[in-house]
């Protein structure tokens, strides 16, 4: 049964395939963490919006919500890096061309847009699990609307959502692999470097599983922490 | 204003078609064998629960992309020759997404109460009956939004097969692009595509959503 393969697992560390990878996740690793930064303050921004007293701000958030979150993340990249030069003219789109590391940033950027509607929407679902009376009190005591939200019902909501944030924030590094179909060299665009270079497919990729499942396992510690140190007293603990 | 789509609009919706397929397969498969995943999740026999939530939990970790290149490479070795990129795209789809309906089936279960249950078998149903008229539709009704969701996430997470060389619809787009370089109307008109499909389907899943809130 099968086709004569021979494994060759040396691929993960020999040179120079071991420091492919070792690149590959720091890459990895940068754009998950700015993409994440980009995609928290924005994400918070819009599912705020999306709850605010005014219509139109509330028709923005839901707009740009149902933007990012129906188009796959693949098209949006591509849009971005291939089309949004040419939104500027001609005469920047060369410059904006010629940028060193274009699609390192459009990825960055991208990333951050699309995990914001995702943040946007686990944010609105956060307020309304708060009671009208938090709103309430909150300008009861003398608060207006942008203080009640920046002191009293963001830190709340935010707090609530830790889990769910958790989930979205190792979807960010899985989703930053996709990255790899405009050039960027991270983890998985450098296992298909190594198979393009030793035919070790099979080998890198399984290689580059590991590496994501290590990945995934040092965010959720992390994330544990960070959730029970932040535990809104009172509340059932899971 | 559309030029190059008009000019390319039967090789790009064939490409579409080739889309709408593998959504198909990909669905027509992941969701049996992710009810077996979420059967497999709440079963109390340890031989049937630990295999299948490392599955699970390993298969969650990964990205889809990964994924699909893995079986890309593996299944040559498995059956001894090269496959078309199609069915190992399907196989890789089927795998990936059924971890995914498997705690959606996992979590509708789980969100009916015990008393529910015994309040079923108090007055006097049997296993099959409580089963029957009481967690299966009650489950069902929790589960059907997400599951509408995420079938509209598989939907677009096919364009991933881009990636193993299958000319979809995205694959089919990038190949007109580098001939006529009109990216901006031919990746807005694939964007178009799959917003306008996307915002319907999630529409129909939002008012599931709230029957179930008035009827709950």
């Amino acid at each position: 049964m099968g086709l004569a393969y021979e494994f060759d697992w040396s691929v993960l560390w020999r040179n120079p395939y071991g420091m492919y990878l070792v690149q590959g996740i720091w890459v990895t690793i940068k754009m998950g963490l700015i993409g994440w930064a980009i995609a928290l303050f924005l994400g918070v921004i819009i599912g705020t919006m999306r709850i605010s007293p005014w219509r139109w701000l509330r028709f923005l958030g839901g707009a740009y919500v149902e933007l990012f979150r129906n188009i796959p993340f693949l098209v949006q990249l591509f849009f971005w890096y291939y089309a949004g030069p040419m939104l500027f003219g001609a005469s920047l789109e060369k410059s904006i061309n010629s940028i060193i590391g274009l699609n390192y940033y459009v990825a960055i950027i991208a990333l951050g847009m699309y995990t914001a509607s995702r943040v946007a929407e686990h944010t609105r679902a956060g307020f309304s699990s708060i009671s009208r009376d938090h709103y309430n009190a909150a300008l009861s005591t003398g608060l207006n609307h942008p203080q009640m939200y920046r002191y009293v019902i963001i830190p709340y909501a935010l707090r609530i959502i830790i889990p769910t944030l958790t989930t979205e924030f190792l979807t960010i590094f899985k989703n930053s692999s996709i990255a790899m179909t405009i050039g960027v060299l991270e983890t998985t665009f450098m296992s298909y470097k190594i198979d393009s270079e030793t035919f070790h497919g099979l080998e890198s990729t399984t290689g580059a599983c590991l590496i994501y499942l290590a990945l995934g396992l040092a965010v959720v510690g992390l994330m544990g922490i960070l959730e029970s140190r932040l535990k809104i007293p009172g509340m059932i603990g899971r | 204003m559309f030029d190059a789509v008009i000019n390319n609009i039967s090789y790009l919706m064939g490409g579409y078609w080739v889309t709408i397929k593998l959504a198909f397969f990909a669905l027509a498969g992941g969701i049996p064998l992710g009810i077996l995943v979420g059967l497999g999740r709440i079963s109390h026999n340890k031989w049937v629960y630990y295999p299948v939530t490392l599955y699970v939990n390993v298969i969650r970790n990964i990205p889809l992309i990964l994924v699909i290149f893995w079986f890309y490479f593996v299944m040559p070795i498995i059956i001894g020759s090269p496959l078309d990129p199609f069915p190992s795209a399907v196989i890789s789809f089927i795998i990936f997404e059924a971890t995914y309906f498997g705690e959606i089936i996992r979590a509708g279960y789980q969100s009916v109460s015990k008393g529910q249950i015994e309040a079923g078998y108090s007055t006097g149903l049997t296993y099959i009956q409580t089963t029957r008229y009481i967690l299966i539709p009650i489950a069902l009704r929790r589960m059907l939004p997400s599951m509408i969701t995420q079938s509209i996430v598989t939907y677009q997470d096919t364009c991933l097969a881009f990636v193993i060389g299958l000319p979809e619809f995205v694959r089919r787009a990038t190949i007109v692009d580098t001939l006529e370089v009109r990216s901006i109307q031919l990746f807005g008109f694939v964007a178009i595509i799959f917003l306008i499909t996307c915002y319907i389907a999630s529409t129909i899943s939002r008012r599931f959503e709230i029957k179930e809130q008035e009827g709950g």
